[in-house]
Formats: structure tokens, C-alpha cells, sequence
């Protein structure tokens, strides 16, 4: 039993709740900049428009200090082209993403982010983030400099990708919003943008939300707001009592900027894409079990006759040795590496990787089950920089994994670490611990708000930054790198803009639909009933094979659960409070996959998009972004050229445009 | 612990997330103020260990044993994890798991870097 059972069983009687309760009570907090979400984004964000002298607030479902995907800390930081040590320049690395995505990504952030990732990430060092082998514990490595003292992960040739010691980058970066003076709204579940006038379309001039301690009512006023929100990890898989610890994103992963900003009038792309379900949370706790991708790239593996299983490249060539598996061949230019939003690569900028058909020579018997990571076969450095470095500052790695398992005697020097079970499918992608793939459970990829070169979204004062909010944008650094740019701008724009006016009849409005959960029937439907089912209906309406049919009967239904069981859902606390109103985030947020899909009349290898009404393949005509908005009760899609970004009204070239806009 | 029975939910999973030894947990509720979820509630009552209220909007992050000043909360992985992660000695061929009964004595290095 729990602490809760033990109370209750002890006392006789039901502990109250322990926050005061401030159902109704409003709060009015102004704003130069208004940052919704506090992970990595939104407090580099935040860091970054305090410095710029602007009066900053954030928003955070959870607690800033360990909050977000990247909370929990990081192993290696993508995209530091301009590290003293980096042979790939911002350009090279762009083309390579937009070629590897086939156009379908997003070259202004990849291309920023590089430019600017690097001095980002010695921001983080100045806020005493460890990014060097300071105590040189790897002195002689392959992967190291030992001039400048930075460690390389992927590819030790080209050197654009650093390993970090980044267990506490949170805590840091929440260190230094407290010095700065930046308001932090904790538990704050946003519900709403405010726009001018109530209008859809209209300038964003603050935001509301909801405490999930308290209940009480925020009624955000600011001149420029910030979305960096993150995904949504609960719209397509919710089963948090067997997926919790395997889980990527936490429990606040609701799509709530995403929503928010749909029914403020934002224009979104790429929202039809989705991800196998590979990261579903149904695997094994993240890097818990014997793998070789990632944070445990170039781990060799084993069956379980001790006999290894062969490292290929990209051109179907056997590698020899265990350094060769960090190198790129001499027809590659450099390695992208693994975890940086891309689903496809071209094979020039692909690493090397185990066997491909390993599948099949499982169920040929030539590898016989169980498989086993082992370390031991790799250099002394290599094998403590996996397991000890980066095992020990990836995100969930400290105590869960490093911790954890070193205390129940496991020791990298003398052990195998035993690889999942699994089908032999499971096998397919290197990252043995996400289990097998289960096929209905997609997740959202690459989908985001449209934004400029300036990470402005269509709405006037409106910004995003972060992987998730910034369609087609990369992971950890990359997140930081766009708040850390986007607030440039909001900053910027916040001290020229008049002064934000917030409609009174629009947060009325808001303030009756966030407490309606509140003042329901108690044998109303709770929140997570609610969001098994609208991730029932994403599953069977939504799935990796759409049609026009399913996905307008998909949108009825989630139509349902809002006009009905979610009308009546009841919320007993400000906690279910907070939780069910991320539900109607969850459900906006499946309209817009469901709308997006509906508007891509074509199939498409790179989206991993199958519609079974329009079969062809990629066909050339369909080969564009495809931006759509609410208007007027209306959803609106229009085209717009997978290279917009490079055409009129910008540059040409992606080194012009960044001088136009970075300053 | 009293000897009547009662009639009680199904027991929480996963509830062993977050473990407190009574002894050492002074209910500072540091750990309650850090957690991303508010997996926990402060008790009642003054210096007792929080009360673990959604133990299945646990993440397994582990902020809040970091955060903890005096050692007193511990962490365990469900057990569907715990009976997962196995690994097998080389030299002799014996196979361990997290969570085993009479467990090999700990490994005690410390992970890289200058925080341990």
C-alpha cells in the first residue's frame, strides 16, 4: 500500500486537501514576455528576454527546476556546428537535414540553431553546466580534444555534435531565472491565448490558465508571448500505470500550446506526420537495457553464444573495427546522429549501425536469443564514457539507470546487459529498450506551428520555440538554441508594441469553460477515462492508414467526447482540474492531425502518411507544406513550397536570411 | 497496523516509486515541490513523509531523491521493470536483475563528472 492508504486506514478519515483552494479567484499578472512552458525552450527563453531588459513571466504545468523532456537531464548536444573543434558548418548541416527529410523539415531552425547553438551551449557553461572533460577523466580518448577539452559523440571526425555533462542543466538554467527576477507561475496549467478584440487571427495579447494546486484563475497580460510547450505525449498512447517510467515526456505532455494556439487562429504545417510507435512508453525505462543507439551508440552486441553481431555502413559494407563505428566512410561528408526530429537519412549523412537484416538472421537462428550489450569489447574510455558519462547525465539516467543499477552490483567492466526479448521485428532499429513497435500507437513528428525567420507564427506578438511547437525542428539543444532566438525577437517586439489590451467578455468566457469540470455531476467521467478515449479514437481514426471517411468520422467523435462526456467530466480537485482541461487540449490537438490529414490528398514515404482513398506515392504536385488555420468556424488550408523559406519575401540563401534576421 | 480488514482499491501501480524511511525524512517536502507531476502531497501532519497521491503519474525522473537533503527517499522502478533488466556476469556466467533477493554487493564508482 501507499502513504495515502497508511493515512487513511490510520486516521479513519480522508486527508484534506493540503493547498488552499481559490476556485473563482483571479489573478492579473502583466508582462512584456510571456513564456508558455518552462522546459529547456521556454527557460532559455526566458533567460534570454530577462537579459534583453524585458519583464518576463513563465508558465509551467509542473516545477521549472526539473520540468520538460529535458528536465531530467542530457547527454549530448546536437548541432554545434560552430564549435572550435567542427568541420560542419551550419550550411552543411541544413542542406543535409533538408535533403535527409526530403524538404519536409524546417531549414530556418536547423540553420539557426546551428549558427547559434554552440555560443548557446556556452551560455550554459557560464550558468555552470560541465560541457568539458574538465577533471580530464578521458584524457587520450578518440573522442576528445584536448586543447579545447570537449567531447564528440557520432562522428569523432567531424566533431559537431558535444557530449555534455548535463544531469543538472535544469537545475542551472533555473538557478539563473531566479537571479534574474523572472516570474514563475508553477503548477499553472495554460488554458487559452488572449487575442485583440477576441478575435480569431487576431495580435495574441496575453493568456489564461489555471493552478493545479489551488484552482485559481491567471489572467496573463503580455506584449509578446512565447508558445515552447513541448508535445503531446498523451494524444495517441495513455496507459500511465505501465507507460509512466518508460516514457519520454511526462504526465504534462498534452499538446497544450499547440491547442491554444490553433484556436487563437494560428497557422500550423506538417501536422499529418506522424511517428511509428517505437517510443511508445509500453518498451523498458529509457536506456535501461542492453542497446546500442544514442547515448549507447557503438555498443557491441552480442547473442547469447557470445557470438557478435556485425557493424555495417550506410553502403552495406562490414566494418572491422570498433572505431570505425564513430567515422564517417570517405564518401560521407559527416554523420547527422540519431535523435534529431529526422525520420528518414540520406545515406551520406547516415551512421553506421548493426547489420540491417539482423531480423532476419534472428529468426534464421544464426543470433540466438537473449542479445546482450557489451561493453567490454570497447576501449577502457569508451566504455566508461557510455556507462558513467553519458548513462549518468541523459535525461532519467542519474538515479533511475546509473544509480540504480551500479547499487545492485552491475558493473560495465565485467557484465553484459541483457537486450529486451522481444519479436524479432523489435530488433529492426538499435534502440533495442523502446521494445517492439506497436503499430497503432503513433505519436506526433514534426508537426508545429508555422513560423518565420524570425520563430514568429502567423499571429501577430505570437512566438514558438522548442522541438514540437517549431515544426520540423531538432531535440535538447536544438530547444534551447530557438528560445534563446525566439525571445530575441518577442523581446524586441515587445518593447516597440503598444500596449496589449485584453477583452474582458473573452477571459469571462474562458473562466466559465475552465471551471466547468468543477461544478459537474461527481459521477461524471474522470480525466483519464477521458483521455483513454480520445486516444482510443486517435488509434483507430488516426492510425498509420486514413481515409476521407474514417478521419471525418474520427473528428465527430472527438467532437462527442467534447460536446458530451467531456462536458460533464468531472474534476474532484484542482489537480484533475489541471488534468482534465489538458484533455480538451488533447482533443484540439487531435483535430488538427485529423484536419491536416484530411487536407494531404496523397500518400507520402516521408511523412509515413497512407491514405488508402489516395494511394500515390509522393506524387510531385503534393510535394508541399500544407498551412492551415481556423477561421470563422472554418479550417482553411492553403500551399505553400517545401523552400519558402529561401523565396520571396526572403533571402535566397540561408546565410542572407539569418543576417536579416538573426539581429 | 490494526488486524481488521478493510475494504480498500486495488493497490496503486506502480507504488513503489517513491520510498521514505521514516527515520530520515524530516518533511522538509523539498522532493513535493520539485516533482514535475505533483506525484506527491505534503502530510498533514508536520515532519512526516509526504503523501504519494498519483503514483501513476510517476515519470521515474528521479528529481526527487536528488533533491532530497537527508537520504531518506529511495527509488524502485515497477516491478515489470525491475524483473527486465538483467544482466549476466561474463567470467561466470551468473545472471543478476534489479531487485533480486540477496543481491551482489554494490558497484560504488561514481558517474563522471564533478558532482557525484
Amino acid at each position: 500500500m501507499t502513504t495515502w492508504n497508511e493515512y487513511v486506514e490510520q486516521r479513519g478519515t480522508l486527508p484534506e486537501w493540503p493547498y488552499p483552494i481559490r476556485y473563482g479567484q483571479e489573478s492579473e499578472i502583466a508582462a512584456d514576455v510571456l513564456i508558455v512552458g518552462g522546459g529547456v525552450a521556454g527557460c532559455h527563453a526566458a533567460i534570454s528576454a530577462a537579459r534583453q531588459g524585458a519583464k518576463v513571466v513563465i508558465a509551467e504545468t509542473g516545477h521549472v527546476k526539473r520540468s520538460g523532456s529535458g528536465g531530467a537531464g542530457v547527454d549530448h548536444w546536437h548541432g554545434a556546428c560552430m564549435n572550435p573543434c567542427s568541420k560542419v558548418t551550419p550550411l552543411d548541416y541544413t542542406v543535409a537535414v533538408m535533403e535527409s527529410a526530403h524538404g519536409y523539415s524546417n531549414g530556418m531552425a536547423r540553420y539557426i540553431t546551428c549558427t547559434e547553438g554552440w555560443d548557446t551551449l556556452l551560455e550554459c557553461e557560464g550558468m555552470g553546466v560541465q560541457i568539458r572533460d574538465v577533471h580530464d577523466e578521458f584524457k587520450g580518448a578518440d573522442f576528445r580534444d584536448d586543447q579545447t577539452k570537449l567531447m564528440f559523440a557520432y562522428d569523432y571526425k567531424n566533431r559537431h555534435i558535444v557530449r555534455i555533462w548535463g544531469y543538472n542543466l535544469k537545475q542551472c538554467l533555473y538557478y539563473e531565472m531566479k537571479r534574474l527576477g523572472i516570474g514563475m507561475y508553477n503548477r499553472t496549467v495554460v488554458t487559452s491565448l488572449l487575442t485583440e478584440g477576441a478575435r480569431q487571427g487576431g495580435r495574441v495579447v496575453g493568456a489564461t490558465g489555471v493552478n493545479m494546486r489551488t484552482g485559481e484563475f491567471y489572467i496573463f497580460k503580455s506584449k509578446a508571448t512565447i508558445i515552447a510547450s513541448g508535445g503531446g505525449g498523451r494524444l495517441f498512447s495513455f496507459a500511465p500505470e505501465m507507460t509512466a517510467a518508460g516514457a519520454m515526456s511526462t504526465m504534462n505532455s498534452a499538446g497544450t500550446g499547440h491547442a491554444v494556439g490553433w484556436d487563437a487562429g494560428a497557422e500550423f504545417v506538417l501536422m499529418e506526420q506522424t511517428g511509428p510507435g517505437r517510443l511508445s512508453g509500453f518498451g523498458y525505462a529509457p536506456y535501461s537495457m542492453g542497446n546500442t543507439s544514442n547515448t549507447y551508440h557503438g555498443t557491441s552486441i552480442v547473442d547469447a553464444n557470445g557470438k557478435e553481431v556485425p557493424w555495417f555502413d550506410p553502403y552495406g559494407r562490414e566494418l572491422k573495427t570498433v572505431e570505425e563505428r564513430f567515422l564517417p566512410t570517405p564518401e560521407q561528408k559527416f554523420h547527422l546522429g540519431i535523435g534529431i526530429g529526422l525520420y528518414s537519412y540520406a545515406d551520406q549523412y547516415r551512421a553506421n549501425d548493426l547489420a540491417r537484416d539482423l531480423t532476419d538472421r534472428i529468426r534464421k537462428g544464426e543470433f540466438q536469443l537473449p542479445l546482450y550489450a557489451d561493453l567490454t569489447r570497447l576501449s577502457e574510455l569508451e566504455r566508461r564514457c557510455i556507462f558513467g558519462m553519458m548513462v549518468g547525465n541523459e535525461g532519467k539516467t542519474r538515479i533511475p539507470i546509473y544509480d540504480t543499477l551500479t547499487k545492485a552490483g552491475f558493473d560495465p567492466d565485467k557484465d553484459l546487459l541483457q537486450a529486451p526479448v522481444m519479436l524479432p521485428e523489435g530488433y529492426q532499429h538499435s534502440n533495442f529498450w523502446g521494445g517492439t513497435p506497436i503499430p497503432h500507437l503513433r505519436s506526433l513528428a514534426g508537426g508545429g506551428f508555422l513560423v518565420d525567420w524570425d520563430l514568429r507564427t502567423s499571429l501577430e506578438g505570437l512566438y514558438a520555440a522548442g522541438t514540437s511547437p517549431v515544426f520540423g525542428a531538432g531535440c535538447h539543444g536544438e530547444s534551447h538554441t530557438m528560445g534563446r532566438y525566439a525571445a530575441r525577437k518577442a523581446a524586441a517586439y515587445a518593447a516597440t508594441s503598444a500596449e496589449p489590451v485584453v477583452d474582458r467578455k473573452q477571459v469571462e468566457a474562458e473562466k466559465a469553460r475552465a471551471y466547468r469540470p468543477i461544478k459537474q455531476n461527481k459521477n461524471g467521467v474522470g480525466w483519464k477515462e477521458l483521455n483513454y478515449a480520445i486516444a482510443r479514437v486517435m488509434q483507430d481514426y488516426c492510425g498509420k492508414y486514413k481515409n476521407e471517411r474514417t478521419l471525418n468520422r474520427g473528428l465527430s467523435l472527438l467532437n462527442e467526447l467534447k460536446e458530451n462526456e467531456g462536458a460533464t467530466a468531472y474534476a474532484a480537485n484542482p489537480h484533475e482540474l489541471g488534468r482534465t482541461m489538458e484533455c480538451f487540449s488533447l482533443i484540439t490537438l487531435g483535430e488538427m492531425v485529423m484536419h491536416a490529414s484530411l487536407a494531404r490528398k496523397c500518400s507520402s514515404v516521408y511523412l509515413d502518411f497512407y491514405r488508402l482513398d489516395y494511394p500515390q506515392m509522393d506524387p510531385p504536385e503534393w510535394e508541399r507544406h500544407l498551412p492551415m488555420r481556423q477561421e470563422d468556424g472554418r479550417v482553411e488550408v492553403r500551399e505553400l513550397p517545401l523552400d519558402f523559406h529561401l523565396k520571396t519575401p526572403y533571402a535566397s540563401t540561408y546565410e542572407e536570411n539569418y543576417e536579416r534576421h538573426a539581429h | 497496523m490494526s488486524d481488521k480488514v478493510y475494504m480498500t482499491p486495488n493497490p496503486p501501480t506502480p507504488n513503489k516509486g517513491q520510498k521514505f524511511d521514516p527515520i530520515l525524512c524530516n518533511g522538509c517536502n523539498s522532493c513535493v515541490e520539485v516533482c514535475p507531476t505533483d506525484v506527491m502531497m505534503p502530510n498533514p501532519e508536520q515532519e512526516k513523509p509526504p503523501i504519494v497521491l498519483y503514483p501513476e503519474e510517476c515519470w521515474f525522473c528521479g528529481a526527487c531523491i536528488e533533491e532530497c537533503g537527508t537520504g531518506a527517499l529511495s527509488m524502485a522502478h515497477p516491478l515489470s521493470q525491475n524483473i527486465s533488466v538483467n544482466w549476466q556476469r561474463k567470467e561466470t556466467g551468473a545472471y543478476f536483475r534489479l531487485g533480486m533477493k540477496n543481491p551482489p554487493l554494490p558497484n560504488r564508482r561514481p558517474p563522471s563528472g564533478g558532482n557525484r
